[in-house]
């Protein structure tokens, strides 16, 4: 059994994702200027609830941010301060520094204090509070009571706030009876009448006076007072009890009772009023006082855009595990208040489930195949049974593929911030718009294109958008426009970064990649060649990436990145008017469209997206370069061609690819290659099985899968294939390394 | 016999810990996300005791509390308000607007617990 | 790689039995210990891994999972054969990892007293001593028990 505080833990961070989430919506809502009093309010809660959490499990330091971040928060909130453009950029830079606080702390890390500093003391200018010292003060606190139950010997002063401190030290050791504190013998406690409005029951309170043993207890009734007023309990004790521990019992009543303490120990005959009245006089407060009504919208007004159905959908998940866990619903009635039925799902079980669907898939095609091979007829009752089971499990794998599925929202929305920072950096005025946020797609090409978009992402702000005065010379709008929009295009995910810049500088490419010897100088280039160009490894280099994108990766790793997700990237550009990068993903990582192909009597599978057309050679075509290595003519270019057989050692080169079958692979960039193969056998959804967790890594080769006959066949790497060859010489020189 | 007990909190986290600290404590816990939720979910039960928060969506804390002081079958049923606040202004504000009494977040289980037999008897 | 108990010599105070299954390899007899023998199974087409070792058989499909099939022989150091239906595969469970293990046949489950085990005699010249853990007499027959740690590492090594 797991430690349900870690749950709760391992829960509440995945709630401040939520919260950041909201919170970032909103500061874009007010950015854009289209916010009411609602939104506000819901930043505010955000980071409130943020810093409520973090106070249970003494995460100081996002307490004490939140503190901060929420106080200016509420001076907006209230009206003292304005919603300037530059205070809610400076809550964006707060809402960054607490994602960071919040991960960091998730992780057992910490954030370093120059990064948070300046931001506070740009807060802090901020502050309408006289007294910074109150807010220090207030933090105190939040300090985790939950963990601290020692005495804190707090001075029972009487003043309101120290009850908090005095009842954090509770249960009170017997021991710190120290001779200082009040004490008293006798308790006498009157009612106001008001305290029996406010929901709470003298019995009760007597009741827990009872804890702390009294020997007696005595009421009188004075007919004569106000109803409600007219009884007054008297509650003896043997051994002096401390007036602290009294006061904490009728803490919640204070001010609406009358409450004095005697030091006698002999009975006494009754305490007036006016004398008790000396320790807690009941507080001035008007019956006809009503709560400050909320801000009229807040009530009922429908939920900004902010609180949209997907975000509610996420919001559910808590529902299942938090509704009545312990105590029994009664009369059933609770379930129909939750909010969404939705249960929350351990990621492991799901991913079981769709292992085991994986399998049904796979068992279902070996059973389509044996009844095919059977003498049984095309027409039988068996056949179209199994189409029937063809499509349930086609539609079974579907729904549970979409279990794993996710918005990208919360990756767009770190994008945002890098945005922001790539701006900052470069000093260029950048407007992130995003759409289609709650596209979904599965959980973890959400999180393996979080490196990659990023890259893009400060691509289009650093190399994409021109300078400020060259938009203005060019009549554009000083602010540069970066745009990322998700959407399902047949099947897949199409994610896509543009930017209204000045469009990729071809000749300047061109001659970049010329000068590092990618491509001859009298390389005829189509304009689609030449964008290409730039995912072509070594062609981002220090010389042509500023600090801010480089970072010592280019094009290439992000495209590297997107196909190893089962993904394809392309560019287009417009001279003055823009460059959008174009990404295709499928909606799952777990099965594959592939093309199963046979070589030397291997049956192996290369991903359709690495396709680009299949070739049948002929002489003509294929020309030997040297003794190892041929190419073949494409459309008036050279392609390199790779003989599968012999790149994965399984047998010598042949002497004549006439007549061969090739896959040509890689798009249009420097690493096509023409692969040949005995035959293509099917092309068909496969699931993927890891190998190199049994295994290890096998160079040219991504996964493994299993075929209708239960034989596995291997899933080509084709861009490891492909940049890794070294024609034939390659295979005979690894097969016997032990 | 047990508490019922309502208890009302936005976060996700508190209606956690709220669960975690009273369901092996003979409890039993009804939750709701916000003010109008909780009012949903008083049209079923009718619990002995309404924990609730102050910062919430759509319905905050003290519509809240007021709605159910217009509710006559929970005029009189005892309210806890949980809040980060500790100022007396911010706890007067809630009895104002007739809170029973009050618990400080974060809390103590066997705070909580102590405040709920108080108050729900 | 972690050192493993399977890697030490057999303690001679232990008076535990060891359970061993035996197996032939060309005419050779070898076992291992029961304890990490998952299955026994009929011989499969492999699927050939690229690049791999000339021991490493390739991978066959296990109730769905990938596995990697070494054959013995080869790793031994004997001369390749081609592998016919009698042959099977012992599934075994090594150092977190999960292997097939191509034998000619399975012999027998033998049980003996652990300090009947004897540890291999060192000698330079003789490569396949490396992958001993200890040997035995049994009915005059010298049974070799494998030490299965050795026979894995290359695997990791050479694929990574």
């Amino acid at each position: 059994m797991s430690d349900p505080m870690n749950d709760i833990r391992a829960s509440f961070f995945i709630e401040c994702e939520e919260l950041l989430e909201g919170l970032f919506d909103a500061l874009q809502t007010m950015s854009d200027g289209s916010a009411d009093d609602e939104t506000i309010n819901v930043a505010f809660r955000a980071v409130h609830s943020i810093k409520g959490g973090a106070g249970a499990f003494a995460l100081d330091q996002v307490v004490s941010f939140a503190h901060h971040f929420e106080t200016a928060m509420d001076d907006v909130r209230s009206g003292k301060l304005a919603p300037s453009d530059d205070l809610v950029q400076l809550f964006f830079r707060c809402g960054d520094i607490l994602s960071d606080l919040v991960r960091a702390a998730r992780d057992e890390t910490t954030v370093d204090a120059a990064l948070v500093d300046p931001v506070l003391e740009e807060l802090g200018k901020y502050s309408t509070s006289p007294d910074s010292g109150e807010a220090e003060e207030e933090i105190s606190d939040f300090q985790p009571l939950t963990l601290d139950l020692g005495d804190l010997g707090a001075p029972a002063d009487g003043a309101d706030d120290d009850f908090d401190a005095l009842l954090a030290s509770l249960p009170p050791l017997p021991s710190d009876d120290e001779p200082q504190e009040p004490v008293a013998r006798t308790v006498v406690f009157r009612p106001e009448p008001e305290l029996y409005k406010s929901g709470n029951e003298p019995l009760f309170l007597l009741r827990s006076l009872g804890e702390l043993r009294p020997s007696a207890v005595r009421l009188d009734f004075d007919p004569d007072s106000a109803p409600g007023a007219r009884m007054t309990w008297t509650v003896e004790f043997d051994d002096p009890v401390k007036c602290e521990m009294v006061e904490e019992v009728f803490e919640f009543v204070q001010g609406l009772c009358t409450l004095s303490f005697g030091s006698d120990a002999s009975p006494r005959e009754s305490v007036p009023a006016e004398e008790a009245a000396g320790t807690f006089a009941p507080a001035d407060l008007p019956m006809d006082k009503i709560p400050e009504p909320a801000s009229p919208t807040s009530d009922v007004a429908p939920p900004l855009a902010t609180i949209d159905p997907a975000a509610t959908d996420e919001d559910g998940p808590a529902e299942a595990t938090t509704a009545m866990p312990g105590g029994a619903p009664k009369g059933g009635a609770a379930p129909k208040n939750m909010a969404s039925p939705t249960v929350r799902v351990d990621l492991s079980r799901v991913d079981r489930l769709v292992n085991l669907v994986g399998e049904l898939v796979i068992n279902q095609a070996m059973l389509s195949q044996s009844v095919a091979q059977s003498s049984l007829g095309s027409n039988t009752a068996i056949t179209s049974g199994l189409e029937e089971f063809l499509q349930l499990t086609r539609d079974i794998q579907e729904s549970v593929m979409m279990i794993r599925a996710q918005p990208v929202k919360s990756l767009f929305q770190r994008m945002s911030r890098i945005v922001r920072e790539a701006s900052a950096a470069v000093g260029k005025k950048v407007v992130l718009t995003t759409d289609g946020e709650n596209t979904e797609i599965d959980k973890t090409v959400i999180e393996r294109l979080a490196d990659p978009l990023t890259h893009m992402i400060r691509n289009a702000v650093d190399h994409g958008l021109e300078k400020t005065e060259d938009r203005q010379a060019a009549g554009k709008p000083a602010e540069g426009q970066v745009r990322l929009s998700a959407s399902h295009k047949s099947g897949r995910v199409v994610i896509e970064v543009s930017d209204d810049g000045g469009g990729i500088n071809r000749p300047k490419v061109r001659q970049i990649a010329i000068d590092k010897g990618l491509i001859p100088e009298d390389a005829a280039l189509t304009d689609g060649e030449i964008d290409q160009l730039l995912f072509m490894p070594g062609f981002s280099t220090a010389t042509t990436v500023s600090n801010l994108s480089g970072r010592g990766v280019g094009m290439d790793v992000v495209k590297n990145a997107i196909t190893a997700l089962g993904g394809r990237i392309s560019i287009t550009s417009h001279a003055g008017k823009g460059t959008t990068f174009s990404i295709s993903l499928p909606l799952t990582l777990a099965v594959l469209d592939g093309m199963v192909v046979s070589v030397a009597g291997e049956a192996l599978v290369m991903p359709l997206n690495a396709i680009v057309e299949t070739l049948t050679l002929d002489g003509e075509s294929v020309r030997r370069l040297g003794p190892n290595s041929n190419v073949v003519l494409v459309r008036e270019s050279f392609v390199p061609l790779l003989d599968l057989g012999v790149e994965l050692g399984y047998r010598a080169p042949k002497e004549n690819y006439a007549g061969a079958i090739a896959l040509l692979s890689g798009q249009e960039d420097g690493h096509r290659a023409a692969l040949v193969v005995d035959s293509i056998e099917d092309q068909r959804q496969v699931v993927i099985k890891g190998i190199q967790d049994s295994y290890g890594r096998v160079p040219g080769v991504a996964a493994a899968t299993i075929l209708g006959d239960g034989q596995i066949a291997l899933i080509l790497d084709p861009s490891d294939l492909i940049q890794n060859s070294s024609g034939q010489s390659r295979a005979p020189a690894n097969i016997e390394a032990v | 016999m047990s508490i019922s007990v309502l208890a009302v909190d936005d976060s996700r986290t508190m209606r956690d810990m709220i669960t975690l600290a009273l369901k092996d404590e003979g409890f039993e816990i009804h939750l709701a996300e916000d003010g109008q939720h909780g009012l949903e979910v008083l049209e079923d039960i009718a619990p002995d005791v309404i924990i609730t928060d102050i910062n919430m969506p759509r319905l905050d804390g003290f519509g809240f509390i007021d709605a159910i002081r217009d509710r006559s079958q929970t005029k009189h049923t005892p309210i806890l308000v949980l809040t980060t606040e500790s100022s007396a202004e911010l706890k007067a504000r809630a009895r104002d607007s007739g809170a029973t009494g009050w618990i400080v977040k974060p809390f103590a289980q066997d705070k909580l617990i102590r405040a709920l037999r108080m108050v729900a008897g | 790689m972690t050192a493993d108990t399977t890697n030490a010599a057999p303690d001679p105070s232990a008076p535990h039995e060891i359970e061993l299954l035996s197996f032939r390899v060309e005419d050779h007899e070898y076992s291992v210990d029961i304890m990490s023998v998952r299955e026994i199974r009929g011989w499969t087409r492999t699927t050939s891994l690229p690049h791999s070792p000339s021991y490493v058989r390739g991978v066959i499909n296990l109730r769905g999972t990938v596995l990697p099939v070494i054959d013995l022989a080869m790793r031994l150091g004997m001369d390749p054969t081609e592998p016919d239906d009698r042959n099977v595969i012992i599934v075994i469970d090594v150092d977190g990892r999960t292997l097939g293990l191509r034998v000619d046949a399975v012999s027998d489950i033998l049980t003996l007293p652990t300090e009947k085990l004897r540890s291999p005699p060192e000698i330079a010249a003789d490569e396949n001593q490396t992958f001993l853990r200890a040997l035995t007499i049994i009915d005059e027959r010298m049974v070799r028990v494998l030490d299965l740690s050795s026979i894995m590492p290359d695997i990791g090594e050479v694929a990574a």
